[in-house]
């Protein structure tokens, strides 16, 4: 498609994705500033901005969020951890996925959210009940993508394991392990976005301690727009934050591993 | 395709030819294969298939059997987990008396109006970046911002906005489908083979034919799996919306029973939800497996 448009003029190209948030904080501003409504809902960008410097200067913020992304890694490395593992069993032994994977396949489709009743209740409302939820949450795509990668290693890999006598072992760590590498790290990085949504959620659904999550609530519960606006930038941008450590982190490994992206 | 070869490695390790493979094997291998060998061997193949067909419901039933037993036993008091014969009583009750047909329709009306708004919007919008580079430069940057608030994050600003009526959960399930809709959309108009666009301009296509006798239908299957990811998404989300905000639904059914405590009722809607996304699942999936299959002929055809 791109062959077909001329790609000359480079240069204003670049600030075209710039043109709509700006007019967009532009109509916001003027529509506050002509008080086009008297609905409180309708904040300042203004205000936004103060309470922004408010919350950062805040203690109580910075532990919401360093509490919300301690249980978010901790969630994380417990569900990618088993997930692997799990994974692994999937992928290696065919008995074994004859028995789980059926089993497993049907729990992945009922939404993750479904679980949160169940797991409060055994669990309580605590950190232990959201770091189970979050486990669940990262566990499902490490193993849905390590059982994949290893599944669709190229038959032609193992048929040369094969001619050159590898041992079982041999065959796993030299030729099924690097060829899956590159969908294992698809499933951990999809496994860290997961968890971060999942992490919203719990402190949204499992109400207490605080968190990113509470402090929206907090907000969305006490109409305070400018709070809410900001809770969701926030949020937006440890996402993106997360989302840019994985994609450096697998692209570092791959280069590691000497393996040219998908 | 993966699947069937390796099958067709394994078929190559059953009795009916073990020993060429066999011989290459290091020594330790060599004394345990002819055993198991010689096993298989006396187990006639309709033996080994029915075995096959009963592996996966091993877990199923051993987890069943425990669960029976753990609460028979009192192991756990029936508040924590309800016995599975209280669980299916409580689903048949459900179903008897309508309130789940109640619940279910309100849950599938929203999905489905959610989901038509949203991946209608989500095609569109896919559709006139992936033909316009210049509405993708001035779109693309603010919609991949967006995209980084999660569903869950826009809800308080959409309670905000909407109240907690009917309009929020459209709104919301819209935006769950939307995203994966638009950028599979876009991706699928990235994708097109070289090849064919190369051909295309050779028998001098003009722009308008390029569109629509290539782009457009090797486009086709790849956006039916972003409407596929997107009716996952929807049906993700309309839980969620209905756990924190509505007043009937089977995310409702699951909310009401937490608040009662009554598991029962939590556990059974939970089974109704999870036997309507696999069922959903399943019919996207037989579609799109469908329209891969005439996809494939296409590259064969090239070469």
């Amino acid at each position: 498609m791109s062959t077909l448009t001329s790609s000359a003029a480079p240069s204003p190209r670049r600030y075209r994705g710039w043109v709509l948030p700006v007019v967009a904080v532009a109509v916001w501003w003027l529509a506050t500033h002509q008080g086009w409504s008297d609905s409180g809902l309708l904040v300042s960008p203004q205000k936004v901005a103060a309470t922004a410097w408010h919350q950062f200067t805040s203690e109580a913020f910075w532990r919401a969020i360093s509490s919300s992304l301690a249980r978010n890694l901790s969630g994380f490395f417990i569900g990618t951890t088993l997930g692997l593992v799990l994974g692994c069993l999937l992928g290696f032994s065919r008995l074994f996925e004859r028995v789980v994977g059926p089993s497993f396949n049907t729990f992945k489709q009922i939404s993750l959210f479904a679980w949160i009743p169940l797991i409060s209740v055994w669990f309580g409302l605590g950190d232990v009940a959201k770091v189970v939820f979050l486990s669940l949450a990262a566990l499902v795509p490490v193993v849905v993508n390590t059982c994949d990668g290893l599944r669709n290693v190229p038959p032609a890999f193992l048929e040369v394991a094969k001619v050159y006598g590898f041992t079982r072992w041999q065959t796993i760590r030299g030729v099924m392990l690097p060829a899956a590498l590159p969908s294992i790290f698809t499933g951990v990085y999809l496994a860290l976005v997961y968890s971060w949504l999942a992490t919203i959620g719990a402190e949204y659904l499992l109400v207490s301690g605080s968190g990113i999550g509470n402090t929206l609530i907090d907000g969305s519960e006490h109409f305070m727009m400018d709070l809410v606006l900001f809770g969701m930038v926030v949020i937006g941008l440890v996402g993106w934050g997360l989302n840019l450590l994985a994609r450096n982190l697998e692209r570092r490994m791959q280069r590691l591993y000497g393996i040219t992206p998908r | 395709m993966a699947r069937a070869t390796a099958t067709a490695l394994d078929s190559e390790q059953l009795p009916g030819k073990p020993l060429a493979p066999v011989k290459r094997l290091p020594p330790s291998a060599q004394r345990a294969v002819p055993r198991v060998v010689a096993r298989a061997a006396q187990g006639s193949a309709w033996q080994s298939r029915a075995l096959n067909r009963l592996l996966p419901w091993l877990l199923p039933a051993a987890l069943l059997g425990l669960w029976y037993l753990g609460s028979e036993r009192g192991w756990l008091s029936d508040q924590v987990l309800p016995p599975p014969a209280f669980v299916y009583q409580t689903l048949v009750d459900l179903a008897s008396t309508g309130d789940l047909w109640l619940n279910a329709s309100a849950s599938m009306q929203r999905v489905l109006v959610g989901f038509l708004i949203g991946s209608g919007l989500g095609v569109t919008l896919g559709l006139v970046m992936g033909l316009s580079k210049t509405v993708e430069d001035y779109l693309l940057p603010s919609f991949n911002a967006l995209v980084q608030i999660p569903v869950l994050g826009w809800m308080p600003f959409a309670l905000l906005l909407f109240g907690i009526g009917e309009p929020l959960k459209y709104v919301l399930i819209a935006h769950a489908a939307l995203v994966p809709v638009t950028l599979c959309t876009l991706q699928a108009f990235h994708q097109v083979p070289k090849r064919l666009l190369e051909v295309g301009q050779a028998y001098g296509f003009s722009r308008r034919q390029i569109v629509t006798d290539i782009v457009l239908p090797s486009a086709v299957a790849p956006i039916f799996t972003g409407l596929r990811l997107g009716f996952t998404k929807a049906w993700l989300s309309l839980v969620v919306v209905e756990l924190l905000a509505s007043s009937e639904g089977l995310g409702y059914l699951i909310a009401y029973g937490r608040q009662l405590f009554q598991l029962d009722l939590v556990m059974a809607a939970v089974v109704v939800v999870g036997a309507v996304g696999l069922l959903i699942d399943r019919s996207f999936e037989y579609v799109e497996r469908r329209l891969n299959k005439g996809r494939a002929v296409i590259p064969g055809r090239l070469v």
